[in-house]
Parts: C-alpha cells; sequence; structure tokens
C-alpha cells in the first residue's frame, strides 16, 4: 500500500541546527530508498510564502498565507510503499523531525484513472 | 434450539468474523456475512434441527454468504446452507477454507481491533462487537452513549481499518509485546468499567465484567504460555469472585472489610488461583500477575484482619518498581496502614497528596480520610471524607462515601472499621 507521510512541526522548534536536520533526512530518505520503499519526497517553501487560492461564484480569492494559520504546518512529505499501516507507521516514527513535530500517516486511496495520467 | 444457537453463536462469532476479515481484509463484509450466517441459522435449525458440527456449518454458510457478495450475485433465491447430509468439515472455517490455525485468525481480529492507531474507546467498542459478539445496542448501554453515536463510531473504525492498511494478523515479532500489552489494556478497561461504574447508577455492571473474563480466557486459550495474559485473567476472576457480596441490599457498596466473604464464589477463587500459579511458575513477573497474586491473598484470608497485609505491602512495593504510578502508591499507603498502622499509611500518602497527580481520585482521598481517623485525627478525616464525595461520578458509591462521611462524627465502633478497600478492586 502506499503511504502519504506528511511532516508537521512548528518553524524553528527543531533541536538540530540547520545542517544537522538536514543530514538526518538525508539519512532517513537514504534508508527508505535503501529499503525498496521510498516513492517520492518533498520539502515545502516557508509556509509565509504560501498562498491560497478560492474561485467562489466566479471570482478568484486569494489569500496571502497558508490553508490554515496553525503552530505547525506542513513542511514536506515522503510517499512510500510498504505492506501494511505497522511498517508505514514504522518508518514515519523514523522521522527525524517526529521528536518534536508530527508525522501524520495517510494511506494513498488510489485512483487509477489519476494514476493512468501520471503514468 | 434457542441455547444451541446461542452457544453456537457465542462459540464461534469470532471464529467466523475473524476468519471471514482476514479472508476479505474487510471487517464490514465479514459482519455482513457472518450475520447472514447466524440468521439462517436461526431459521433452518428451528425448522431441521442443530447439525452436528455447528461451527463447521456456520463456517460454510458465511463464506457461501461472503462469496455470494463478492461476486454480487444477490439474486440467488435458495439458502446458500449445506444440504443436509453433506460433509461439513469440523472445526472452525480457518481449518475448513484457509487450511490455517484457527487460533490466528482469531487473534488477528483481536489485534486489529485493539489496534494502536485507533482510539481507545474504538478499540474497546471494536473489541466488544466483533470479537465477544456484542450488539451495538448492548454496548451503547453498557457504555452509556448513544446508540447512532456507537454506531457511527464503528462505521468510521471499520473504513479505517480497511482504508488506512491494518491488517487482521498477528504482529511482527518485535512489536508483539507492546500489542499483546495494548490488547490486555483493552479486556481490562472493560472490567474497569463493568466493576466500577464511572458513571451510572449500577455499581457492578456484571455483564461488562463477564464479557472482559471471555475475552480474557480467549486470549489466555490462544496465547496459553504468555504469563501476563494469564495473570489478566486470574486478577479478573479474583475479583470477580466477590460480585455477589461486593453490592448490598439496598444497592450501597460494601467494602471489602464489610463483605460476607461465605459469598464469594469459590470456583472462580479455585479457577483463577490455578491460573495465577501456573503462570508464576514460568518466571516471567508483570504487573498483572502482581495484582493477582494481591488479590489471591484476599481471597485466601478468612477475615479482613486476618489478612496478610505485610505480604500485600510488600507485593505493592514490587509493582510499583515494574509499573510506577500514584495509584499503586495508594494501595501501598493502605496496605501499609494495616500491616504497620496509620502513620506508616499516611507517610506513603504524604508525597502523593503534595504531588497533586490524583486531586480527583476518590480512592485516595478515602484512603487519606480513613488513616486520619484511625490516627485519632477525626476533623481532618472529615475534610477527607468529603473530597472523596466530591470526586467519585458513581452515585452509589456517593452515598456511600456521604454515609461514612457522616458517620464519622458520631466515631461509632463501625465507623473506626476501615472505608477504603485495599486491594478490593481494580486500580
Amino acid at each position: 500500500m502506499k503511504y502519504a507521510l506528511l511532516i508537521y512541526a512548528a518553524q524553528g522548534t527543531s533541536p538540530l541546527s540547520g545542517a544537522e536536520a538536514r543530514e538526518a533526512w538525508i539519512a532517513f530518505a537514504q534508508a527508505a530508498r535503501d529499503a525498496g520503499v521510498l516513492l517520492g519526497a518533498e520539502r515545502l517553501a516557508q509556509t509565509d510564502t504560501a498562498t491560497s487560492v478560492r474561485l467562489r461564484g466566479g471570482q478568484r480569492l486569494l489569500t496571502d498565507g497558508p490553508f490554515l494559520e496553525t503552530k505547525e504546518h506542513l513542511l514536506g512529505l515522503f510517499l512510500i510503499d510498504v505492506p501494511d499501516l505497522d511498517a508505514a507507521l514504522d518508518w514515519a516514527a523514523r522521522m527525524p523531525h517526529a521528536v518534536h513535530g508530527t508525522a501524520e500517516v495517510r494511506a494513498i486511496a488510489d485512483d487509477p484513472a489519476i494514476r493512468a495520467l501520471i503514468g | 434450539m434457542a441455547d444451541g444457537l446461542e452457544r453456537a453463536y457465542r462459540d464461534e462469532w469470532p471464529a467466523v468474523v475473524g476468519t471471514l476479515a482476514r479472508r476479505l481484509g474487510d471487517l464490514q463484509a465479514a459482519e455482513d456475512a457472518a450475520a447472514e450466517a447466524f440468521a439462517t441459522a436461526a431459521r433452518v435449525w428451528a425448522r431441521d434441527g442443530m447439525p452436528p458440527n455447528p461451527g463447521g456449518w456456520l463456517m460454510t454458510t458465511a463464506w457461501r454468504k461472503a462469496l455470494d457478495q463478492v461476486r454480487g450475485n444477490r439474486s440467488v433465491a435458495v439458502d446458500q446452507v449445506p444440504e443436509p447430509g453433506e460433509e461439513v468439515p469440523a472445526g472452525t472455517m480457518a481449518r475448513t477454507i484457509a487450511g490455517t490455525i484457527g487460533g490466528d485468525d482469531q487473534l488477528g481480529l483481536v489485534f486489529a481491533c485493539c489496534h494502536p492507531a485507533l482510539a481507545l474507546e474504538v478499540r474497546v467498542a471494536l473489541t466488544l462487537r466483533y470479537v465477544a459478539g456484542l450488539t451495538t445496542t448492548q454496548i451503547a448501554a453498557a457504555f452509556v452513549v448513544p446508540e447512532a453515536t456507537l454506531a457511527q463510531r464503528l462505521v468510521r473504525a471499520k473504513r479505517k481499518i480497511r482504508e488506512s492498511g491494518i491488517r487482521f494478523q498477528v504482529p511482527a515479532a518485535d512489536a508483539l509485546a507492546a500489542r499483546l500489552d495494548g490488547v490486555r489494556a483493552v479486556i481490562y478497561l472493560v472490567f474497569n468499567e463493568g466493576y466500577a461504574a464511572s458513571g451510572g447508577d449500577e455499581l457492578i455492571r456484571t455483564d461488562l465484567c463477564e464479557e472482559a473474563i471471555w475475552l480474557g480466557r480467549l486470549l489466555h486459550r490462544l496465547l496459553p504460555q504468555d504469563t501476563e495474559t494469564a495473570g489478566l485473567l486470574a486478577l479478573m476472576l479474583l475479583h470477580h469472585s466477590r460480585a455477589a457480596v461486593r453490592q448490598g441490599p439496598d444497592d450501597h457498596v460494601v467494602l471489602l472489610a464489610d463483605q460476607d466473604r461465605a459469598g464469594w464464589d469459590p470456583a472462580l477463587i479455585a479457577e483463577g488461583t490455578a491460573i495465577l500459579d501456573a503462570a508464576v511458575l514460568r518466571l516471567q513477573p508483570g504487573p498483572y500477575q502482581v495484582e493477582a497474586a494481591i488479590a489471591a491473598l484476599h481471597a485466601a484470608a478468612d477475615s479482613f484482619e486476618a489478612t496478610d497485609w505485610a505480604q500485600i505491602a510488600a507485593l505493592y512495593g514490587t509493582l510499583a518498581r515494574l509499573a510506577p504510578s500514584p495509584v499503586v502508591e495508594v494501595n501501598r499507603a493502605v496496605a501499609a496502614g494495616m500491616a504497620d498502622g496509620p502513620r506508616a499509611g499516611l507517610a506513603i500518602l504524604e508525597p502523593v497528596l503534595a504531588s497533586g497527580a490524583l486531586t480527583g481520585y476518590a480512592p485516595l482521598h478515602a484512603a487519606h480520610a480513613d488513616l486520619l481517623e484511625r490516627a485519632g485525627l477525626a476533623d481532618e478525616a472529615a475534610a477527607a471524607w468529603a473530597r472523596a464525595e466530591r470526586a467519585t461520578g458513581n452515585a452509589t458509591l456517593q452515598r456511600e462515601l456521604g454515609r461514612r462521611r457522616s458517620g464519622t462524627t458520631d466515631r461509632s465502633e463501625k465507623n473506626l472499621r476501615r472505608d477504603v478497600d485495599p486491594g478490593g478492586g481494580p486500580a
């Protein structure tokens, strides 16, 4: 099954320095790749650079900022392919930010039509 | 006949649901097929009599119903039941169809229902519904939630199990111990909810206690080597042995000190003690075994006074090392208060009170009040009784504590008896 491991944390709460955090994430990605479960990974740009878009009555409404103003933001995600939720939870628990932020595990609801488009 | 069906339901429900769930990967589909099979059994067995092998009959029928559903073939008019005289394999459907050990299917179901990715109240509801086979009406009544709420909770849980990839299987070896702890916690929670209901008027919801014991027996049968599972079962049996005399005729709680020990169930005590003794021989101690040992000491004592309090205090000391908690300290204080006098108990209680960790925990204040009273500090005791009364949400216990509080002032001999229940109930 495919899972998204969503990385939530408040910015600037990591106990690691920027360089250390980067190293830890690379090590995590490397481990997932070596285990043959890594499908993809992205880090998102800073939350305060986000723009939110809504279309209401034909009008395009833009908000300068993320969808939700919360303390913890979505900072990035990993996509993995593992047999079941237990395995996905194990990988989530290994994510470097899990000690100060939150890893949300969501199964991918596979849609064959969309999969066919993306290839 | 109705009895036979009920017994078959009891015995076969978790095996049928577990096997189907594992094979189909879908609890809803498993439930539907199992429910259909049992409904068909009610009709066909009333007409033709009980089949020689009810379990095999139910498994075969449920499996055919499930296949029918999968194929989307709902136009079949005839009952998909075994023909009279048709060879129905013995044992559970697991052996019948999957060729695996039936116990694995039941364990897989238990582990899925108790998966830590589900909220605790959801685990409890799933376990009672799909392992113990209670109806949503029964579960909703036991936990005082609207039936619609409970039904919705179960629907969402089944969807989460299916869509998030929770498997109906025994966890990998490295995760097994922790997951098993979680399963035992769910069973013990059901027992505690029955033993000292936190809300509502009925003090002992015997039904829930018996369901928990039934679940404990199932887990113990599936995992006979596991000493803590044996300890949990022994603990529940020993506590439940006092159920008949734990509630007085006017509905008030009868504390351990005042219980008529002739009313304790000797069969449950013997069974619980034997299971504990066998487990202890394996030399893998754990909190449930220690708690069961404490309950066994109470069960073995001829009277409250003749109880081996020193040994019980020592066991609470062991428990405090294995599973430290302020609640254990409260119980240790009570036992030490009995073994070495109220001042010894108060000394143990002091840090617990100072920490403020259990401010809303009625037994803390009841234990404190009792020790103060026996130490001759009547005013402080009365204040502690009042705190105990405020802290409990159980109406019956509240009435009893109120009675004790008002009794404190007249200081009759009766009220010098201990008012807490040391080891008298689950911690």
